[in-house]
């Protein structure tokens, strides 16, 4: 690719915030061919005909005249109903906690939003999101972003080499203030956007009342992990481990933590304190992992993993299991870890990839925590 | 090279005459049509004028003639006003499944608002069956409104026959004719219409100014409120050199019709013929008897409208799907899913190609090589991820 930028085609996902704006308006001064596209994932038209996409569509309209480029939208509600919203209940069906934005990453931004902007002769796509990329050793890498403390490459943890090789993330390199002190400079319509929170497709809205409409809830007892029937909860899917808030468990003692669920017995199990053995592990299966530039050739090593977005890195050891998993053992002792959520391994500044946790191992220290595994696996 | 506008359906070009006038009343004529001194004369006369010239094109009386803001207010004012007038005779209104949302939603309006309404089939082409209407008609129905020419497909339904099979009852027939007024001559004195909207911009107009025909001695009920202009039926001081702009447009269709529908068949002929030769899949959505010039409606099997629409603008040829966008995404098309059913990949996979006075066989062709090489990539890649 030594195409001068004129003649390098870019089509940028654009959200109608300030992060996609400024990559739009970055790429543009480098003189690439920049097209914006909206996608428009989740219908949540209410019963006023007031839909948040047709707000952030207005103002990817606005931005997009200020920058000179042309906009388009793109509809991928069937896709991203298909490929990430029924996974995202199926996993509350099974009883983990998923996380939905990196099945989108990986259906529909850059899967269904790729295809469709190399129909339309796109050299390259671009997002706001906060990672790099970079070519070592005839290999493309995703590299850690400049702003450690935005880096989002754990959400970014299955794309393929193939993906990636067709990615542009022009903030790779800023501090958010940066960005947000570019898109003032050019008066941007977006530079003091609220930036969004949450699962897109809940946005504001009450996490329960939302999962409610779509998964029937069932209420069961809550347990301590020795046994003790402490209560009662409103349906194992309105829980993840660590969880603290809304067990509705008052009395002497506690605070109380969410440490583990039987999905097959409908049982919520806590734990008093917050470290509290049983809410520590010591490693985790993972499935599904993807190897963003292949496959490390020792089947055995070292390295550091994230559990959830933000976490600071752990160091790790990682053991290559066959049909795509992973064991990895934690050097200490991790709290809290979760089904569902991903596991995201680096080599320093590289984002090797990830997988989804499957199982936890060896929570607790005590042998009658024993139920953990029989109910996770 | 420059893009190629193929969406007059959408809006046309003004015409360099008609901007001149509109430009001449803008500087000479200041007064207020309502006002008795001689400024206020001047701009009556400009009014009446453009009056006279639409009135006499469609064989109408210069009083049958209201100044409305264009197609959408026409059709609101003429469907909202006659229910409102005539509930007492009945509360049933008949329209169809194809028509433009300034019909079609208004008619939603007025179920919500307690009246009942019938949306009338079309056939695979995109027309009414007259058996449907009649079997429709009630004592208590006290609307009929059916689109003259389809601003997405280009079918034109049978007014005349509509008009005649209503004359006899005290059921009011109005017209949405926006796209067609240009392109078939009309005239209410053979035709019975009772109320017929259009609009300028589409015929090489001012945005922004319409009429409706309101035949005599047919009452609707007004709703704005306030001066005595337009004779009660449309307050507010008129917007003259629109008006001025209009009588300017009309009169240029009225002198050369049939050299305008002329030049659409021919280019229409041109574009159909350069994807026959490039070999590239494809059918025509529409009525092959009965459809306006200017609309080509092209179904492309394999295509993405979305896509297709998005690779075509920025190849340079801009066209439409000719229905709604939210959160500026193209829905499916309400006229090809009456036509075809929800779901049918022609309303997937159609674009609307719509010509006007701008429209060369050179440039349609030019933009016809454009269509087919896209349409071939895109069904090509299609067929590519297929296969992965």
């Amino acid at each position: 690719m030594t195409q001068s930028p004129g003649h390098t085609r870019v089509v940028v996902g654009m959200s109608g915030g300030v992060d996609s704006t400024v990559a739009a308006l970055l790429l543009k001064q480098q003189g690439y061919d920049v097209v914006g596209i909206f996608m428009k994932n989740w219908d949540d038209t209410d019963e006023n005909g007031v839909c948040t996409a047709t707000e952030d569509y207005d103002d990817v309209v606005r931005v997009s005249n200020q920058i000179g480029i042309p906009y388009y939208a793109v509809n991928f509600e069937k896709q991203y109903w298909d490929r990430v919203f029924t996974y995202f209940l199926d996993e509350y069906k099974a009883g983990r906690t998923p996380n939905p934005d990196v099945m989108c990453n990986k259906e529909i931004k850059f899967k269904a939003f790729l295809d469709h902007a190399m129909a339309l002769g796109a050299d390259y796509v671009a997002t706001g999101h906060y990672a790099r990329v970079e070519k070592r050793d005839g290999k493309t890498w995703m590299i850690r972003a400049q702003d450690q403390n935005k880096d989002q490459t754990y959400f970014l943890n299955q794309l393929s080499q193939e993906q990636i090789s067709k990615v542009m993330f022009p903030l790779g390199d800023l501090e958010k203030p940066e960005v947000r002190e570019i898109a003032r400079d050019h008066h941007l319509a977006t530079a003091d956007k609220k930036d969004s929170t949450g699962i897109c497709f809940i946005g504001e809205r009450n996490f329960k009342d939302f999962l409610s409409h779509y998964l029937p809830a069932n209420p069961g007892e809550i347990r301590t992990v020795d046994g003790r029937l402490m209560g009662r909860h409103d349906g194992l899917m309105y829980y993840t481990n660590g969880q603290r808030q809304g067990l509705g468990i008052g009395g002497p003692g506690g605070p109380w933590f969410v440490c583990g669920k039987d999905v097959e017995k409908n049982i919520l199990y806590i734990a008093e304190g917050k470290h509290h053995p049983a809410l520590y592990s010591q490693g985790l299966i993972a499935e599904k992992v993807n190897w963003i530039s292949g496959e490390p050739e020792e089947k055995v090593f070292h390295c550091t993993a994230k559990f959830r977005y933000r976490q600071k890195d752990r160091p790790v050891t990682v053991h290559i299991l066959p049909d795509h998993r992973i064991e990895v053992v934690f050097d200490e002792l991790e709290w809290a870890v979760t089904p569902g959520q991903s596991v995201v391994l680096y080599d320093f500044d590289a984002c090797l990839g990830g997988g989804t946790i499957s199982t936890v191992l060896n929570q607790g220290t005590d042998a009658e925590l024993d139920f953990v595994d029989s109910a996770q696996i | 090279m420059d893009p190629v506008y193929l969406d007059y359906a959408a809006s046309t070009p003004i015409d360099p005459d008609v901007l001149d006038v509109m430009v001449d009343t803008y500087k000479n004529v200041i007064g207020n049509p309502s006002s008795i001194h001689s400024f206020g004369r001047q701009a009556r006369k400009v009014i009446d004028d453009a009056r006279h010239t639409i009135a006499k094109y469609i064989g109408a009386r210069s009083r049958e003639i209201v100044f409305t803001s264009g197609g959408t207010e026409g059709d609101n004012m003429a469907i909202i006003g006659a229910a409102l007038a005539n509930q007492k005779y009945g509360k049933h209104i008949i329209t169809t499944k194809i028509e433009h949302h300034g019909v079609f939603r208004t008619c939603e309006y007025l179920e919500n608002q307690g009246f009942d309404v019938d949306y009338l089939d079309v056939d695979r082409t995109g027309r009414i069956s007259l058996d449907q209407l009649k079997e429709k008609l009630r004592e208590d129905t006290i609307l009929v409104t059916i689109m003259f020419g389809n601003n997405e497909v280009g079918t034109i339904q049978p007014i005349r026959e509509i008009a005649h099979l209503l004359a006899g009852r005290r059921t009011l027939f109005h017209t949405d004719a926006v796209q067609a007024f240009g392109t078939v001559d009309m005239d209410v004195k053979d035709t019975p219409i009772d109320l017929l909207s259009m609009t300028g911009h589409k015929i090489g107009g001012p945005k922004g100014i319409g009429f409706l025909y309101i035949r005599d001695g047919v009452h609707i009920a007004s709703f704005t409120h306030g001066g005595d202009q337009e004779r009660k039926r449309r307050a507010g001081t008129q917007n003259v050199p629109a008006i001025a702009g209009l009588g300017k447009a009309v009169g240029l269709v009225a002198d050369d019709l049939s050299d305008r529908i002329a030049d659409c068949l021919k280019v229409r002929k041109t574009l159909l013929q350069t994807l026959d030769r490039s070999d590239v899949d494809y059918r025509i959505n529409g009525n092959p008897e009965h459809f306006l010039p200017q609309i080509l409606n092209l179904y492309f099997p394999g295509t993405h409208v979305e896509t297709l629409l998005t690779k075509l603008d920025l190849e340079g040829v801009a066209v439409s799907s000719g229905s709604a966008c939210t959160a500026g995404s193209v829905e499916p098309s309400h006229v090809l899913t009456a036509m075809f059913g929800e779901g049918a990949p022609e309303t997937q996979s159609s674009i609307r190609i719509s010509f006007g006075a701008g429209s060369t066989p050179e440039n349609v062709a030019e933009a016809g090589t454009i269509i087919a090489r896209s349409v071939r990539e895109l069904t090509e890649t299609g067929r590519a991820g297929e296969r992965l």
